[in-house]
């Protein structure tokens, strides 16, 4: 599993996905100023890839790809640009209907949230599948198939449950079935592994591989499950308080990382086989996208911060061939 | 040491008409006429003052369920629960008391809060149903320091559940269930949606109160490494019943089921795909 990509990749062909100086605005609470909850974040997604995204909690994961999706939430304003299939997908206009479900599907966070509680999991997936032009007769056994896939057990009796009847890794199962099956070319999912026992996660992790290879799918991952991504993606992209802090090849990433953020968490993913003692907290308070730090938003935290972390803003700069760093430092944070 | 909680034998249907009881919303499966799902086949569970019981598990195997008896939102055919010797009946015919010292952490953290409320209107209202853990002094202040307890900044406070992320949504459920003192805390899945560093912050926290508050844990999670890292026992369900219950360094050093170590098998390890 999960070869990391190490040779640079062509670059020839446009990538399926481009987000370039992506941003987010959300207003605040109370009015004011709105926030700017994702800020200027860069990445490609090359079709039959997979990207992981990870990074703290509230750092922006979700609203970058509830962008991709065009399901921000209403008053979002968005900024920079989302190329898909070198189309801008921020321009008015976008034809969503048209994209969303069978272009790019999304596996979303939280199941019961996202599925809809009055329908059996069997009719929502049996919708796509009808609008994906299944003809009617077949669809019943189509849907049942699609469930087996997912390693949903017993999967006739299952597709009559209504979501709140199903255990929270069944509705992942269902959501994730949901997903599929629209046959898109990008899946975003979001923490699509999360209720599930390992043997599951394994399984599903191979089944999105295979579609993978068979049908040139394209993946956002996000996880906050690192050992998913070193596993799985060819590419991660790291975020801080709605920033990119560094991206490139996942396996590189993971082993040498060249953002101190990058750093901290890694040597906070507990060991399965032998008992390892709980991280150290990250000094100070999280960075809220509302009242950023200036200069690097990491600094108040960071152990290797100086008097330029606090001022200036890092530039994300290509640190290695094909990784790229928003620290000042990123050479010194890969050495040591 | 006498037991916190016991629970004993308890089994659970659903769908099938236990003690002809097939209202609401089981009507899917029940007016179908299928026969009943059994979800819990004879759980039988012990946890002491200060320990921590880690419950894994194949998914579906009934570990939500047994935690939705334990706090009293699902009645269960037969078997028991007590605490302190005391039987727990349905969370509304709790005494009070029970009710503020059995506290949990739902599985969907999104969906188990109220969307339009905030987040100060959250931990408000459990300090007042329990007005004996709400705080005697200056509430917002006394409000930032459980959302800074959990890692989350005082601005919060104003945001309504809807507009926060999933991981912050589960610590906002953590910080609700912890504010009210409860002497057991039942977490389903309660640091899924953290990245592992907020995660060690919040796994800490939790083991702090287990000796300055002497708080008990029933700790339900997929993640084998984090009960490594916090659990004294751990129970291993598949398929509605235990299958194998010990010291956790046992269970997972040395397991006796072969469930207990296909799972480990299946454990995927930072740093071990090259
Ligand atoms: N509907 C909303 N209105 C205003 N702010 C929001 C809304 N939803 C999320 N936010 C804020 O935007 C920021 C980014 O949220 P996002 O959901 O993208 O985080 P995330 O990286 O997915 O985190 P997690 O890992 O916890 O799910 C957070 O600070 C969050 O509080
Ligand atoms: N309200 C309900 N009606 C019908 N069946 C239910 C209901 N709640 C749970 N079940 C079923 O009972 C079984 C046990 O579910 P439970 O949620 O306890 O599993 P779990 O061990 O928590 O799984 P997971 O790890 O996936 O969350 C599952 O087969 C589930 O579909
Ligand atoms: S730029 Fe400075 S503060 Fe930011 S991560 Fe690098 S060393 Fe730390
Ligand atoms: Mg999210
Ligand atoms: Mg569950």
């Amino acid at each position: 599993m999960g070869e990391p990509l190490t040779a640079p990749r062509a670059t020839t062909a446009a990538p399926l996905l481009r987000a370039d100086g992506l941003t987010v605005d959300l207003p605040a609470p109370g009015g004011g100023e709105p926030v700017r909850v994702v800020d200027g974040v860069t990445f490609d997604v090359p079709a039959g890839t997979t990207v992981g995204l990870i990074g703290e909690s509230g750092s922006g994961k979700t609203m970058t790809a509830l962008a991709v999706i065009g399901l921000l939430p209403e008053r979002a304003a968005t900024g920079g640009e989302l190329a898909w299939r070198g189309e801008n997908l921020l321009r008015p206009g976008t034809d969503w209907h048209r994209v969303r479900g069978h272009e790019i599907a999304m596996i979303f966070q939280d199941p019961l949230a996202a599925l809809n509680p009055s329908l059996t999991i069997g009719r929502q997936v049996g919708e796509i599948l009808r609008r994906a032009g299944r003809p009617r007769a077949e669809v019943r056994r189509a849907v049942a198939d699609l469930l087996d896939r997912v390693g949903v057990p017993d999967p006739v009796r299952r597709m009559d449950a209504y979501p709140h009847e199903l255990s929270g890794g069944l509705r992942q199962r269902a959501m994730i079935a949901l997903a599929l099956a629209g046959s898109p070319s990008l899946l975003l999912a979001d923490e699509p592994t999360t209720a599930l026992d390992v043997t599951v996660q394994a399984r599903i992790l191979r089944l999105l591989r295979s579609i993978q290879q068979e049908q040139g799918l394209a993946m956002l991952l996000v996880s906050h499950d690192l050992r998913v991504v070193a596993h799985v993606a060819d590419e991660a992209v790291v975020m801080y308080a709605g920033r990119v802090a560094e991206r490139g090849p996942a396996g590189a990433t993971l082993r040498r990382p060249a953002h101190p953020y990058t750093r901290a968490l890694v040597a906070s993913v507990p060991a399965v086989r032998t008992r390892t003692a709980l991280a150290d907290p990250l000094p100070g308070a999280p960075a809220t996208p509302a009242n950023r730090p200036s200069g690097c938003a990491f600094h108040p935290r960071c152990s290797l911060a100086r008097d330029r972390c606090r001022i200036e803003v890092p530039r994300t700069r290509e640190v290695e061939p094909g990784r790229w760093s928003a620290c000042h430092f990123a050479e010194e944070v890969i050495g040591s | 040491m006498s037991d916190l909680l016991v629970v004993s034998d308890l089994r659970v249907t659903f769908g099938g008409r236990p003690n002809g009881r097939a209202g609401g919303r089981t009507k899917s499966w029940a007016r179908r006429g299928r026969t009943g799902l059994v979800a819990v086949d004879g759980v039988s569970l012990r946890v002491a003052p200060e320990e921590t019981l880690a419950v894994v598990g194949e998914s579906g195997s009934g570990k939500t369920t047994v935690a939705r008896c334990v706090v009293g939102l699902q009645r269960p055919d037969s078997g028991s629960v007590t605490f302190e010797g005391r039987p727990l009946g349905p969370v509304g015919r709790r005494p009070p008391e029970l009710q503020r010292a059995v506290q949990m952490v739902f599985q969907d953290p999104r969906s188990s809060l109220n969307p339009r409320m905030t987040v100060a209107e959250l931990i408000g209202e459990a300090w007042r149903t329990h007005p004996a853990a709400a705080p005697a002094g200056d509430r917002p202040a006394a409000l930032r320091r459980v959302l800074a307890d959990v890692g989350l900044d005082g601005d919060v406070a104003a945001r309504r559940a809807g507009d926060l992320s999933g991981g912050q949504c589960q610590r906002v459920s953590i910080a609700r269930a912890l504010a009210v003192g409860p002497r057991l805390l039942v977490c389903d899945e309660a640091v899924s949606a953290l990245d592992v560093s907020v995660q060690a912050q919040i796994l800490r926290l939790l083991v702090d109160l287990r000796s300055s508050h002497r708080l008990a844990l029933l700790f339900i999670t997929h993640d084998l490494g984090v009960v490594h890292q916090i659990a004294d026992r751990v129970a291993v369900m598949r398929g509605g019943a235990l299958v194998e219950e010990g010291p956790a360094g046992q269970v997972l050093g040395a397991p006796r089921h072969e469930y207990t170590r296909t799972l480990l098998d299946a454990a995927l390890d930072l740093g071990a795909e090259a």
